[in-house]
C-alpha cells in the first residue's frame, strides 16, 4: 500500500464531512427559519464543530500537501468583489418565481470555489467579498470601500443607472467591473464604458435569439403586447429590431394599461380569465403573441388565455435566457448538480451570469499567472481568452463593446426548447455574432 | 518459452495465410448512452450479435486486461458495472462515486482509475476486492483518464480547471498539473509511453504533452473547409501502436481527423456519422471503430487505406467502445 494513502483518504473523508455540515446548515437555514431558539443553539453547535473540522482539514491539508519537500510560497491572492444594489420590485405573479436572497451571489460563490480548486494547483487563492447596498443606499461609497480594501475585480448586480455611476466613479483607477445583471442595450452602445465587461446578455441578444427560433419555426407573424413602462419600450425596440433582421412581421402592437395585480384577491383568477381574451380579441391574423412586460404584471397571464389559440413568447411563455435550471446539454448536468448541492436550490440566469464572470476571472488569473487586474483584463480581452461554460461552444468577450458572446437558451418554464443561434442564420465571422449588436452597427467607442 | 511463442506466431501466420479473409473476428462492445444497453458487434462480419441491457446512461467502457469482463460507466446509475462476457450478465458494481464517465485500468489488471466528476476526485478501485482503495483530489469535473503503458503514471483531465493532472500511481501524488485548452475530455498515453495526448473539446485542440518533462510539445489545431470552427470539438483520441498515426473524433464536425503522429500534421478528415464521440482499434490495429452519438451507428475505418468502409446501426446514442480479442 502506498505510504500516504491513509492520509489522503482521511483528508478526503474529513473534507466530505465538512461539506455535509454545510449542506445541513443550508437545509436548516431554509426549513427552520422560525424556530429561532433551537435554530440558534443548533447553529452555534454546528459552527463550533465546523471551526474544529475546518481547522483539522487545514492541518491535514498542510501535512499532505502535494510537494512536501520545499516550503510552498504563500498563494497569490485574487480578491473579487460582488456589489448588489437592492431595488424595489413588484412581487412576481407566481409564487414559484420569488427571487432567492442569494440570487447571483450563490453563482459567484460556487465559481469562486471552482477557482480555488484550480488555485490549489496554480498556487492562487480567490476570495469573494459580497456587499449589499440597501434601497436608496450609497452604491458609490460601497464600491469605493471595496476598492480601498484591495478589490479591483468587481461584479455589479445593479440597475443600469447605478452601474454607470459606479463605472464613472472608478474610471481613473485600475478597476474592472463585470455587469452581471443589467440587460439594457444602451450600456453596450452609447453608454458603453471601457472598464465594464458584460456577462449578462442584453435585450438585443435575447430578442434576436428568440426571433431566430420563431423564424426557424416559421412563426413569422407576430402580435405584440406591451406594458407601459420604459423597460417594456426598450424590450419592444429589441423585438422590432429582431423582426426586421430575421424577416418576421409585427402585425399589430397593443399596449396593456391595466394593473391586474389580482393574484391574491379571491376572484382575481376569474377576472383574468375574462380580461386576457378580450385584450387579444380581433387581432390581425398572427402566429405567435410576443409579450413585452418586463415587470411581469400581466404577461404570465397570457398563455392559454388568448382569444385565438396561439403560443406566447417574449417575457412570458417561451423565453430567451442565459441559463435554465433544466438545461443539461454539454455537460451542464455537472454544474447543475454541483450548484444544487451547494446552494440548496436551482441555478437561475443571474447565478449563471455571476458564475461565468468569476470563472472568467479565474481563467484570466490562471492563464496570465497573475493576480494583477491589468494582466487579467488584457488576457480576458485578448484572442487567447476562451471559456468552457456549458453552452456547447466557448464564450468570449466582444472587443467592440465588452459583451460576452454566448449561446442563448430558448425555454418555457419547465424545459429548454432550443439554443440560439439557429443554424442557417449566417455570419461572415461567427454565427454567435448574429445575436445582438454586431461590430459594424456598434455605437460603442471606448 | 520463447520457442513456443515463436511457434505460436508461426502457426498463427500460417493460419492467416490459409484463411480467405485475413481479419480475425473480434468482438466490439458499444455503449448506447440513451439506449441503456451495449450493442455487441462481430468485427469480421460487421453484424450485430446481440444487445445487452445495462445501467442508465452507459458511456465510457473498457475491457479488463484478462479479456473476461467489460467495465461500464453507468453515469445515471452512479456506478461502474462489471459485465461478464461469457454469461453476458452484470456480475458486480464498482464504487465509482456519482456520474462516472471514463476510466482506465492499470496494465497489471488492477486497480481501475475512475474520474468522479461530482466530487473532483480520481477514485482508485481494486478490481479484486471491488473496493475503493484511494481517492485523489484533482481539478473541477475530472473526466478523461489514461494510464501510462508502464503503469507508473495516470493522467486525469479536469474539464473546468482545464488541466491534465499527472499522478504517480505508487505514491498517488500529483506530480504535475499541465494547463491545456478549454474542457479537456480525454487522455491517452502513446504505446511507447513518451507522450500524453489530451483533447480539449471547447478549445477545439489536441495537446501533445511530453510524458517526462510534462511540457506541451505541440497543440494541434483542426480546420475543415465548410465547417464552422465551433463545431470542431475533439473528444476521443487513439494513437496507433506503431506511433505512426493518431485519430481524433471531432464531435459535431462529424469527422475523424487523421494525424501524422510524428510530425503532428493533420493528414485527412474522414467523414463519419453525426456527433462522433469515441474510437477503438481492433487488436490487430487494422480497423478503427468510431461511435456516432446522433446518427445511432458506428463507422468502421480501414486504418491502412484511411477509408470509412462500413457503418453499423447500434442502439440509441452510441458513446463508448471497446474491443475484445475473441
Amino acid at each position: 500500500m502506498p505510504p500516504n494513502y491513509k492520509a489522503i483518504a482521511e483528508k478526503t473523508i474529513r473534507t466530505g464531512l465538512t461539506e455535509k455540515f454545510f449542506a445541513l446548515r443550508r437545509q436548516f437555514g431554509v426549513q427552520i427559519t422560525l424556530s429561532t431558539s433551537y435554530y440558534n443553539v443548533l447553529m452555534a453547535a454546528i459552527t463550533a464543530l465546523l471551526v474544529f473540522l475546518t481547522w483539522n482539514t487545514l492541518m491535514a491539508g498542510d501535512a499532505s500537501a502535494p510537494k512536501p519537500s520545499a516550503a510552498k510560497p504563500a498563494p497569490t491572492l485574487v480578491s473579487v468583489g460582488y456589489l448588489k444594489q437592492q431595488v424595489v420590485e413588484p412581487i412576481p405573479l407566481s409564487r414559484l418565481n420569488v427571487k432567492p436572497d442569494d440570487l447571483g451571489i450563490a453563482g459567484a460563490r460556487i465559481a469562486s470555489k471552482d477557482n480555488n480548486t484550480t488555485g490549489k494547483f496554480t498556487n492562487q487563492r480567490f476570495t469573494l467579498q459580497v456587499v449589499d447596498v440597501p434601497v436608496g443606499g450609497d452604491a458609490v461609497a460601497a464600491l469605493n470601500k471595496l476598492v480601498e480594501s484591495g478589490h479591483r475585480l468587481i461584479l455589479v448586480d445593479a440597475p443600469a443607472d447605478i452601474l454607470l455611476q459606479l463605472s464613472d466613479a472608478v474610471k481613473a483607477q485600475d478597476v474592472l467591473l463585470f455587469n452581471v445583471s443589467a440587460p439594457d442595450v444602451h450600456l453596450r452602445q452609447k453608454d458603453c464604458r471601457a472598464n465594464v465587461l458584460h456577462t449578462a446578455p442584453d435585450l438585443a441578444m435575447l430578442a434576436d435569439a428568440l426571433a431566430q427560433y420563431l423564424v426557424w419555426k416559421k412563426w413569422q407573424r407576430w402580435l405584440v403586447a406591451t406594458g407601459v413602462y420604459p423597460e417594456d419600450q426598450a424590450y419592444l425596440e429589441a423585438i422590432r429590431r429582431a423582426a426586421k433582421r430575421f424577416g418576421a412581421t409585427i402585425v399589430a402592437e397593443r399596449e396593456y394599461k391595466e394593473e391586474p395585480g389580482a393574484r391574491r384577491s379571491d376572484t382575481g383568477q376569474q377576472l383574468i380569465q375574462k380580461q386576457m381574451p378580450v385584450f387579444t380579441q380581433g387581432a390581425p391574423s398572427y402566429d405567435v403573441l410576443i409579450v413585452a412586460d418586463r415587470r411581469e404584471l400581466f404577461g404570465p397571464y397570457l398563455p392559454f388565455r388568448t382569444w385565438d389559440p396561439r403560443p406566447v413568447a417574449g417575457t412570458a411563455g417561451l423565453e430567451a435566457m442565459s441559463w435554465h435550471p433544466a438545461h443539461e446539454q454539454w455537460g451542464a448536468t455537472q454544474i447543475q448538480n454541483r450548484f444544487q448541492k451547494f446552494a440548496g436550490r436551482f441555478m437561475l440566469p443571474l447565478d449563471y451570469q455571476a458564475w461565468v464572470a468569476v470563472r472568467a476571472i479565474g481563467e484570466g488569473a490562471s492563464r496570465a499567472r497573475s493576480a494583477d487586474v491589468a494582466a487579467i483584463e488584457t488576457y480576458l480581452r485578448s484572442d487567447k481568452f476562451d471559456l468552457a461554460a456549458f453552452k456547447g461552444q466557448k464564450v468570449t468577450f466582444r472587443k467592440w463593446d465588452g459583451q460576452m458572446r454566448q449561446p442563448i437558451i430558448i425555454a418555457d418554464a419547465e424545459l429548454p426548447v432550443s439554443t440560439s443561434p439557429q443554424q442557417g442564420f449566417l455570419h461572415q465571422h461567427a454565427e454567435i455574432d448574429t445575436l445582438g449588436i454586431d461590430e459594424p452597427e456598434s455605437l460603442c467607442h471606448f | 518459452m520463447r520457442r513456443s511463442r515463436i511457434a505460436t506466431v508461426a502457426i498463427a501466420a500460417l493460419l492467416c495465410a490459409w484463411s480467405t479473409d485475413p481479419a480475425f473476428a473480434y468482438t466490439v462492445y458499444v455503449a448506447n448512452e440513451k439506449g441503456n444497453s451495449l450493442t455487441v458487434i462481430d468485427s469480421d462480419t460487421f453484424s450485430v450479435l446481440t444487445t445487452i441491457p445495462v445501467g442508465q446512461r452507459p458511456r465510457g467502457i473498457m475491457l479488463t486486461k484478462d479479456g473476461k469482463q467489460v467495465l461500464i460507466c453507468a453515469s445515471d446509475s452512479n456506478t461502474v458495472q462489471v459485465l461478464d462476457i461469457a454469461s453476458r450478465q452484470i456480475v458486480a458494481d464498482l464504487p465509482s462515486g456519482p456520474d462516472p464517465e471514463l476510466l482506465d485500468i492499470h496494465p497489471s489488471g488492477s486497480p481501475v482509475y475512475i474520474a468522479n466528476e461530482d466530487d473532483s476526485l480520481l477514485t482508485v478501485v481494486d478490481l479484486e476486492t471491488k473496493k475503493a482503495i484511494a481517492e485523489i483530489a484533482v481539478g473541477v469535473e475530472p473526466e478523461g483518464v489514461g494510464v501510462s503503458p508502464d503503469g507508473k503514471l495516470v493522467a486525469v483531465t479536469s474539464e473546468t480547471t482545464n488541466m491534465a493532472h499527472i499522478i504517480d500511481t505508487e505514491s498517488l501524488e500529483i506530480v504535475s498539473n499541465v494547463l491545456v485548452g478549454q474542457r479537456p475530455r480525454f487522455a491517452e498515453f502513446t504505446a511507447d509511453g513518451t507522450q500524453l495526448w489530451v483533447s480539449s473539446e471547447v478549445a477545439g485542440t489536441v495537446s501533445v504533452i511530453d510524458a517526462k518533462t510534462h511540457e506541451i510539445i505541440k497543440v494541434i489545431n483542426f480546420e475543415i473547409p465548410g465547417v464552422q470552427p465551433q463545431y470542431i470539438q475533439p473528444v476521443g483520441v487513439r494513437v496507433s501502436e506503431d506511433g505512426a498515426k493518431a485519430f481524433v473524433a471531432l464531435g459535431p464536425a462529424n469527422r475523424v481527423a487523421v494525424i501524422d503522429a510524428k510530425t503532428f500534421e493533420v493528414i485527412d478528415y474522414l467523414l463519419v456519422g453525426k456527433r462522433v464521440w469515441q474510437l477503438a482499434f481492433t487488436p490487430d490495429q487494422k480497423l478503427l471503430f468510431a461511435t456516432n452519438g446522433n446518427s445511432n451507428d458506428v463507422s468502421v475505418i480501414d486504418v491502412a487505406r484511411l477509408k470509412v468502409i462500413k457503418s453499423i446501426p447500434t442502439g440509441t446514442a452510441p458513446w463508448g467502445v471497446t474491443i475484445s480479442q475473441d
